[in-house]
């Protein structure tokens, strides 16, 4: 179906409903190496002001994926939730975006209305927002999971403890696990990228943080972010999984790329829950994901990045998973191109994955072949903030010596929580005063006794 | 300003146990300004290694006399980093390489670190001519803007049943000159970077010496001409790291 603006006596052409939300995008190098960036500033409005205009409704009728060919897109139409769906299915993409800033419109609608939109209902209505509007509608949904820590509470922002180490050092992973949980981090996750991917190192850093997480009785939970393959084969060996991570897309294509589908991620999610570690909540998967990994593996069927992005967000969610987060500066400047790209990439995944309904985080992050610099961190981990990002990323000194990319800082996460008076996960918050870490106004104390007896009690194990 | 740890300091024993940028101090919740210079230090290093330019008179010193150079598709550094795939075409003005039968093509290439190649291409050429003395080697190219890919016109114009593309790494903040070794059987255009065996981290302090790689990439070659393949069905013993999914290829 073509899809047309006229403005001023110009009428701009759309061929069908991908090409003009590819226009409609704000403009992005990925889109232009896709060949799907809008041709012109203006023809970029004028597919906008088409947007604004089309019915909600046909999204569930124009599928930017064909469904035959598509199992992601078969779980988006499949699961729609009509009854969630109602309260918007009047409106058109601009009056949703009037609907989700509304004074009417709190935490309570926009928790109910998340099973009712769709991934490509999310980037269309983001496509029309400024980056205020993002920032704006972010921050009134509230999307909690809960493993030994609750997250995504309103004023709390928990720290993805990240301890990469370049050889998978036990001594230096655990170096950095301390570092970080010496200044106040760690209460999302201690998450570790093996550098060599296969299952025994897996387990060796399994154990331990599990064995440093119970000598310090530390509320919180660990993951060694490998292959849900090696996860699963971990799971069978009696090895401590606490949560099961894989990288999804928003593409069957992309996600075969990874070497993965909907039904292995299934079965590794029953598995997870099988062992019974998080019996309560039950939010055992983690999820990263990041705009342009469709386009680098040839799995675009071209529709633009930040859409499928968003459809990457569907493919998570019925796992229930505790932490989503997207990498969003990690792919490099052929997809993002500098920090102002990254900036709103950033507050579009954030956005996009909250409105469905999912517990975002964002891996504020930079590679040293894009335009930018840890200036433009310092601005999105604080729009994020505002934006009520449920956790980002804790790197020692920000400098991922594994990955090679730099990410935001423990200190970082110093700064953020204290300017924006946030406090950690409340599990962790009461873990880090009983240990004598926090100062009578809730900042992590510097270098002290209880830092020292801390290092006292590990020896040097 | 220095980073010296006191007897007392309880951080010392963690700074001892990784390079991670541990054990920092703090100055209230930010960085106390020694280490904040150093991060800048690093990632300027970094940044200039992704934007120097192959200084081509040092380069064909080191590498013991003449070279050809070549440029990829991409005009610039700024269309190198927008769009991969000019970096792996020639640019359309190329002459004809003077076309051979030989063992094997060496591609020295800028990649994203002009820095690594100038600090270690040449050792390696070196080592690698040492190791591989009864081999037909063709005339040395130099490539300017270039992806591990542009070896494979390169190495089929030159008529070599191997080539070797030495090739400036992603700078991280820890190392700004860490070259890379790309290994490809029968190269020419629409070789798949699962075709290609790759020995990386070659640099001056951390990782593999340039004498070191030179005898891994040997083995590669040796092995590769044997077998009449390269890729992921030719592992090298020594078992290598590999890359974990989180990782994107700079190729």
């Amino acid at each position: 179906m073509v899809y047309v603006a006229d403005l001023a006596g110009t009428r701009h052409v759309f061929a069908d409903l991908k090409t003009l939300m590819a226009a409609a995008t704000p403009f992005r190098s990925g889109d232009q190496l896709a060949g799907l960036a809008a041709a012109s500033a203006e023809q970029r409005v004028a597919a906008r002001y088409a947007l604004a205009d089309l019915p909600l409704k046909r999204f569930l009728e124009d599928l930017v994926v064909p469904y035959a060919e598509d199992e992601v897109t078969r779980l988006i139409v499949d699961s729609h939730d009509t009854a969630a769906f109602a309260p918007i299915s009047h409106l058109t993409v601009g009056g949703f975006r009037e609907w989700l800033l509304s004074n009417e419109t709190g935490a309570v609608q926009l928790s109910a209305l998340a099973p009712g939109v769709t991934p490509e209902m999310a980037a269309a209505v983001s496509k029309l927002m400024r980056n205020q509007d993002l920032i704006a509608v972010a921050r009134k949904i509230t999307a909690t999971s809960a493993f030994r820590t609750t997250l995504g509470l309103p004023g709390r922002l928990a720290v993805r403890l990240q301890p990469n180490h370049p050889t998978d050092d036990r001594r230096g992973i655990a170096a950095s696990i301390l570092d970080g949980l010496l200044m106040g981090c760690g209460d999302a996750v201690i998450g570790i990228n093996p550098a060599t991917d296969n299952v025994e190192t897996a387990r060796i850093l399994l154990e331990l943080v599990d064995d440093l997480r119970l000598r310090l009785e530390i509320p919180t939970q660990s993951c060694v972010l490998t292959h849900v393959t090696n996860t699963l084969e971990l799971i069978r060996l009696g090895v401590p999984v606490d949560l099961t991570f894989q990288s999804i897309a928003g593409t069957e294509a992309a996600n075969r790329g990874f070497g993965v589908d909907l039904a292995l991620l299934r079965e590794a999610h029953d598995a997870t829950l099988g062992l019974g570690r998080n019996p309560l909540a039950g939010n055992v998967m983690y999820f990263e994901t990041g705009q342009g990994s469709a386009l680098s593996s040839g799995a675009h069927h071209g529709v633009d990045q930040q859409t499928l992005e968003a459809r990457a967000y569907a493919v998570a969610r019925p796992f229930r998973p505790l932490l989503v987060n997207t990498v969003v500066g990690f792919i490099g400047p052929e997809y993002l191109y500098d920090g102002k790209q990254i900036t709103r990439a950033g507050l579009e995944d954030h956005f996009c994955g909250k409105l469905l309904g999912l517990p975002m985080g964002v891996d504020v992050c930079y590679t040293n072949h894009a335009a930018a610099d840890q200036d433009d961190m310092d601005d999105l981990l604080t729009l994020l903030g505002v934006a009520g990002v449920n956790f980002v990323m804790g790197v020692p000194g920000a400098d991922d010596v594994m990955l090679n990319y730099q990410s935001t800082s423990f200190h970082d996460a110093l700064y953020i929580r204290d300017v924006l008076g946030l406090m950690p996960a409340p599990e962790f918050e009461a873990w880090l005063a009983k240990v004598g870490l926090l100062d009578d106004a809730g900042r992590v104390v510097e270098a002290g006794g209880a830092q020292q007896r801390l290092l006292e009690q590990l020896g040097d194990g | 300003m220095a980073d010296a740890p006191t007897p007392s300091d309880p951080f010392a024993i963690l700074r001892r146990a990784t390079a991670a940028r541990v054990g920092l101090g703090r100055a209230g919740q930010g960085l106390p300004t020694a280490p904040m210079l150093a991060f800048q230090l690093a990632q300027a290093r970094a940044r200039d290694a992704v934007h120097a330019t192959l200084d081509l008179e040092t380069l064909r010193t080191a590498l013991g006399g003449s070279a050809i150079l070549v440029q990829s598709a991409a005009p610039d550094r700024a269309a190198y980093l927008a769009d991969p795939d000019l970096g792996r075409r020639l640019a359309p003005a190329t002459e004809p390489l003077p076309h051979g039968e030989y063992d094997l093509a060496l591609v020295i290439a800028d990649g994203l670190s002009a820095t690594a190649v100038q600090a270690h291409a040449g050792a390696v050429v070196a080592a690698l001519r040492a190791r591989l003395a009864s081999w037909s080697i063709a005339p040395l190219v130099v490539a300017r803007q270039a992806r591990v890919a542009l070896g494979d016109p390169i190495g089929e114009g030159l008529g070599a049943q191997l080539v070797v593309v030495l090739i400036g790494e992603r700078p991280g903040l820890s190392a700004a000159d860490s070259l890379g070794a790309y290994i490809t059987f029968d190269p020419k255009p629409g070789r798949r970077d699962s075709e290609r065996n790759c020995v990386s981290n070659i640099r001056a302090a951390g990782g593999l010496s340039p004498d070191e790689a030179a005898g891994k990439i040997a083995w590669l070659l040796i092995e590769a001409q044997r077998l009449g393949f390269t890729g992921v069905d030719l592992k090298d013993r020594e078992a290598l790291p590999a890359p974990t999914a989180h990782q994107l290829p700079t190729r």
